[in-house]
Formats: C-alpha cells, structure tokens, sequence
C-alpha cells in the first residue's frame, strides 16, 4: 500500500470526526459479515491488520489453526452516509490472510483476485455489470405467504409513490457510496424493482453489489418496508435475477468487438461465450445457490431454462445484447442464469473461469438458437443438441462435484466446503412436506 | 550517513562505477518492493534511479519514495528519447540527468541534492468555483460541503483541479494518476469520473468535462470555448 493512500484514510477519519470504522468482508454464501473498530486501531489495523477468530464464521473455520487477518483494502474506505452525523461510521473492505501474511483459501474475494490475476496475465481486464432485480414486500410474518407493497395498502400514501421514493432514496444513496446507477424501474411482476449498476472490474462491483444489498435493505427498513433478493418469492410470477453484462477489455480496446462480424463479436468472445455454455451446468451451483433459485428457471418466466445463445432470444442462457451504432466498447456478452442470493466474488470467479477456458482451450460455439425453445418438445431440443440447465439444487451440486474447472476456480477449500454446506442444505429441504402434497395428494390418495 | 538506494538491480557499470569513485554507500535494489524491504530505519540518503532500461519499473520506485511525509531526494537517469515521460512527474523526482551520462556531471547534481535541506511542504489548497481541495488534510469540500470520496477519487479529482483547462486522455490520467499497473485497466478512469460527478452534485457536475474522443477536462477550456 501506498504510504500515501493509508495517509489519507487516515486523515480523512480524523478530518471527518469518525467514530467506528467497520472492517467489512464475505463468507462463503456471500453474507456479509463486519466488525467494528475504533479510529485509535485504525494506524495498526491498515499496517498489520487485525486479528480475528476465523471459526465464528460461515465456511471460514478449520480443524486447527482458526486465526485469521483481516487487512483494510484502504482503496475502499468510505464514510457512510446513513447513521448518526455528528458521530458518523466508516466501512473498508478487507482481504483475509493467514497469519504467514498468504492469502487465506476461504476467503471469497482473494478467490476472485486470485481468477482476476490470471486473466490479467493474459492481457485481460474483466468488466461486469448486473441488473439486480428485488421485490418490496410487507415486514415478513413467520409462515404466512409475503405481502407486495402494491396490494398490501400499508401506506397512506399510493404504493407506487412509496416504492418511487424508496426507489429514489435508494440510487442516492449508492451514488453517494461511488456505485453508479445506469437504469432503474419498476419490473414486471407487483412490488419487484430493478437497479442496473454501471460496468465496472468485477472485484469493484463484487464490492459493489454487497454494498448495494445492504443499501437497498437499509433504506426500505428505514421505511418500515423489507426488501428481499430471494430468488422466486411469489408463485404465478417471475422471479428475481442478476442478469450479468460481460466484457473482456484489452487496455482500452473492448476484446469482444469486431466490425466485420455479423454479431459484431469478435473471435475471442465466441470462444468465451462457448466456454460459458460449455461449463454453464458446473457452475449452476454457485451462481444459483439456493433451493428456490431452481423456481426461478423455469420456463414462461423469462429466465433462462436451456444451455442456448441467441440475440433476441430471452429465454436462452445466453443473449448478445445489440450494441449502440458506434459503440464497440458497448459490445457484450449478457449471462441471464444468475440470480442475487448468489455471493458475487465467486460467481464472477466462475463464470471468467468457463469463459478463459473457452478462450485457451479454443473451443467452438454452437449455432444460434433463435427459436422460442419453450414451445419445443425434449425431442426437438435434443436433435438441436441443446442441454437443460440443473434442475434443482441437488442436479448442480452433483455436476458441480464432478468439475475440475469449479474445482481450480475455487480451490480446494471453499469448493469441499460449499459442496458440503449445500449438500445439508439439500438434506433439510428434502424432508420438508410441502403444502402443494397436500393440496394434491391428502384427500386423493 | 545512510546508503542511497539504486535502480536498477544491477545497475549500469558505469554508475556503479561513478558513485564508488565518489566515496557513496549503496544499495541497488530490483524493484518498490525490494526497496521498501532494505530501506534502513533512518530512510535512505537519496536515490539514483536509471529508468531507461525498465521505465515502468523505475517509475513505480519514484513513486513509493516519493509519496510519502518525508520523500527521499531523487535523482533520475533516462535517455533523451524520455524527456517526454517527465511530463507531469515532477513530483517524483528532484533532478534529472541525460545517459548517457558524464560521471562528473551525475557526481556534481548528486552532491548538490544530498545539500539541500529538504523542500518546505507547505499547507497548500487548491480552489476552483465552489470547490475546496486541502492538498495537507486531503478534504475536499464544494460550498463549504464535504466530500466523501473515495483515495482514488481524491487523488483525480486532485490531478484535474491542478491542471484546470487542460485535456488529458484516459492513458494520461491512468498513468499519472494511478501510477501502477492497476487490473481495472483504462475504463477505470471512466468509472471513477462518472463517481466523481454523482458526487460533485448536479450544479457542479460539469466541472468535469468530457472531451469526445479525447478524454476529460476540468473546468474550462483556457481558451474560452
């Protein structure tokens, strides 16, 4: 670290009168997870980091030695804008190390950076930019269906007037916390929104999209309203995804243009989008992390269903949005599979890592499947070669067991943890009887 | 007195040679970081730091000597085809010498840089149409209001308002600004404008100027356009 960038976050603490500095970083599930210290600790914590028992989190313990470090990515300290003004709190993200000072292997974002690095060998900038999509419901009552604000008549105010202003609040909140906001609107189904960040390297926008979790609950909590991301809370209506928009930059030249292709991609990207697809059901798993991500893929919702790549196509895995005239740093890839319960650090990591092995392994992309493939039958997609994605947690945690590429991605660590952890997951949601096996199966049986 | 630290590792013979002929302890080092492990308690005298053969390399080490409380007194070395690289550099070094060089020369501009005492750093503050940059505390405020903004953000934000009127394209800025090889690459410059005017506020917002197909500029054009 530069002297100088310690420097200033250190004046700024104590220019800005800041009372709490909250150390921020992830767990494997992508939770977000802080301890707080005090501005004396701050001088020691940026030069040696603090100490921490590793075992009190989510996928970071071991058998023996659970001690970690937390080290302040000093780039990232910022004062919040919520809170108490007269005794405002700071947050940094952090980097997790053993205590030899080696990247620690449980910790989600050194995952990343470790992926990141390997591209960037190659020449390679990463750039990602998702469309997070979220719904607004009543505070949650335990066992009772949720409630969307557009029904609910919680308010005085008309409901959409309430979301706007949530809405609103919102953006300004997260332009304040330098994450810029290219779109917002309201979705298709009741009380569901939709934010699109601006691209940016994929560690910024993990970062960035754990913030914007956190923003997006703070500001509805402050107004009495729960915000979730689960990925298909409501039946009969589409679920919420994170749609991510891909690109490989080359200094300053997008990697995926080309002028004279029809598609307007260049070789490069071909191969990556074929790694995507190639590897697509491997890593299911990790972008699609929960029980009820497999409610959201399904077809009739928009969401993805088959391993496909098409232009138009919205249901397919893959869509190759149209650039603006004269826009080649607008030429993209959009992977339309992952939802925002994911933990942003290692589905980046994943999805760059089937995408470069595309790209070394120089594989072939299949053709375009521009027909609505919901309206064909299983022959029809099978004479097309084209494969459905994991169907339940279950399906993609074994197809995820049997990827080397998952596996190197990951490292061994997080991979044999999560495998385990989502295997209990698993286990638990299997004894659950449903109310759908009543309803069908208690009087006619 | 403590050794002076050399780039690169091994140095040129002749430097080598020079700076033993004038009596120096020193010290070559590989690289910022190989600096940064044998720098002695008390800091280094001085640096000599010959950029021509790894100019990337060279310009990393200026920077951590540099950008610091107490920047260590730096002597440059590079070839005549380089001069255009010192452009909005001076902050990381004091003097500067052509190669090839002539060992008296070196040992002259060497021996009046150790003499200088080090350069007064004054509380300096940069103002431009409601905007407030303390270059001491590093706060920065518009109207009176403070800025939140993140290091990289200052220190753009810094660079532009100390060059108002100036046209600067992403490369420039990534260079000067970023200084190292950063693995957002040059879009990075992008993101963090866009930050920047989100944070200056709608009304100051177009203090930053997008050039097309340039780049950025801060403030007006100092031609009036």
């Amino acid at each position: 670290m530069l002297e100088q960038q310690r420097d200033y976050v250190l004046h700024t603490a104590e220019e800005r009168g800041v009372r709490l500095i909250r150390l921020w970083f992830t767990d494997v599930l992508g939770s977000l997870k802080s301890f707080a210290i005090s501005p004396a600790e701050l001088e020691n914590a940026l030069e040696d980091g603090m100490t921490f028992d590793g075992s009190s989190i989510d996928g970071f313990g071991r058998t023996q030695e659970t001690d970690v470090l937390a080290m302040p990515d000093a780039n990232t300290f910022e004062v919040l804008p919520w809170g108490d003004p007269k005794a405002p709190e700071a947050r940094v993200f952090c980097d997790i190390h053993n205590l030899d000072g080696t990247p620690f292997e449980g910790d989600p974002r050194q995952v990343l950076r470790r992926n990141l690095q390997t591209a960037h060998e190659r020449g390679y900038t990463f750039l990602v930019a998702p469309d997070l999509e979220f719904f607004y419901f009543s505070p949650p009552e335990k066992g009772q269906p949720p409630v969307p604000l557009d029904e609910g008549g919680f308010f005085d105010l008309t409901t959409t007037d309430v979301a706007g202003t949530l809405r609103k609040q919102t953006i300004r909140t997260l332009e304040t916390m330098s994450i810029p906001v290219e779109y917002s609107f309201h979705e298709d189904a009741p009380s569901q929104h939709e934010i699109d960040l601006r691209h940016t390297d994929a560690l910024t926008m993990a970062d960035s999209i754990m913030t914007f979790r956190l923003v997006v609950k703070e500001v509805a909590a402050s107004q009495g309203v729960h915000a979730t991301f689960m990925p298909k809370p409501l039946e009969n209506v589409q679920g919420s995804g994170m749609h991510t928009h891909l690109s490989l930059f080359e200094g300053d030249d997008n990697a995926f243009f080309a002028a004279d292709d029809v598609y307007n991609l260049s070789p490069l990207a071909k191969q990556f989008m074929a790694g995507l697809l190639r590897h697509a059901a491997e890593i299911t798993a990790i972008t699609n992390q929960t029980v009820n991500s497999y409610k959201r893929l399904v077809p009739g919702f928009e969401a993805p269903v088959h391993v496909s790549w098409a232009r138009n196509n919205r249901s397919g895995l893959v869509r190759v949005p149209i650039a603006k005239r004269g826009n080649p740093s607008a030429t993209r890839l959009e992977f339309r599979s992952p939802d925002p319960a994911c933990n942003p650090y290692l589905a980046f990591a994943v999805i760059l890592a089937a995408g470069m092995r595309g790209i070394t392994e120089g594989y072939e992309l299949p053709p375009e499947a521009d027909s609505n493939l919901f309206e064909m039958s299983d022959a029809e997609l099978n004479k097309l070669g084209i494969d459905l994605l994991p169907q339940s947690l279950s399906d993609s945690l074994r197809v995820m067991e049997q990827s080397s590429l998952v596996q190197e991605a990951l490292g061994e660590h997080i991979f044999e943890w999560f495998l385990r952890n989502k295997r209990s997951e698993w286990r638990a949601y299997k004894t659950h009887v449903s109310a759908f096996e009543h309803d069908r199966y208690l009087r006619a049986l | 007195m403590e050794p002076l630290v050399v780039f690169p590792e091994p140095p040129p013979p002749d430097l080598a040679r020079t700076l033993d002929l004038g009596g120096y302890r020193w010290k070559a080092v590989a690289s910022a970081e190989d600096a940064a492990s044998h720098e002695p308690a008390d800091g280094w005298a001085g640096a000599v730091v010959a950029c021509d053969t790894d100019p990337e390399g060279a310009w990393a080490l200026c920077r951590a000597l540099r950008k610091r409380d107490d920047p260590t007194r730096l002597l440059l070395l590079l070839g005549g085809g380089q001069l255009g690289e010192l452009e909005l550099r001076d902050d990381l070094y004091d003097d500067f010498c052509l190669t090839p060089f002539h060992p008296v020369e070196v040992e002259a501009r060497l021996r009046h840089l150790l003499f200088q005492g080090l350069a007064q750093t004054k509380a300096e503050t940069i103002e431009y149409s409601g905007l407030a940059l303390n270059v001491e505390t590093y706060q920065a405020s518009i109207e009176g209001r403070p800025l939140d903004l993140t290091y990289m953000e200052y220190e753009l934000l810094k660079f532009l308002a100390q060059n108002p009127g100036k046209v600067f394209t992403r490369e420039i800025l990534l260079s000067r600004v970023w200084g190292y090889e950063y693995y957002g690459g040059a879009r990075t410059v992008d993101v963090h404008i866009r930050r920047l005017r989100a944070k200056l506020g709608e009304e100051q917002a177009n203090l930053i100027q997008t050039v097309r197909s340039v780049g950025y500029r801060f403030g007006q054009s100092r031609w009036g356009a």
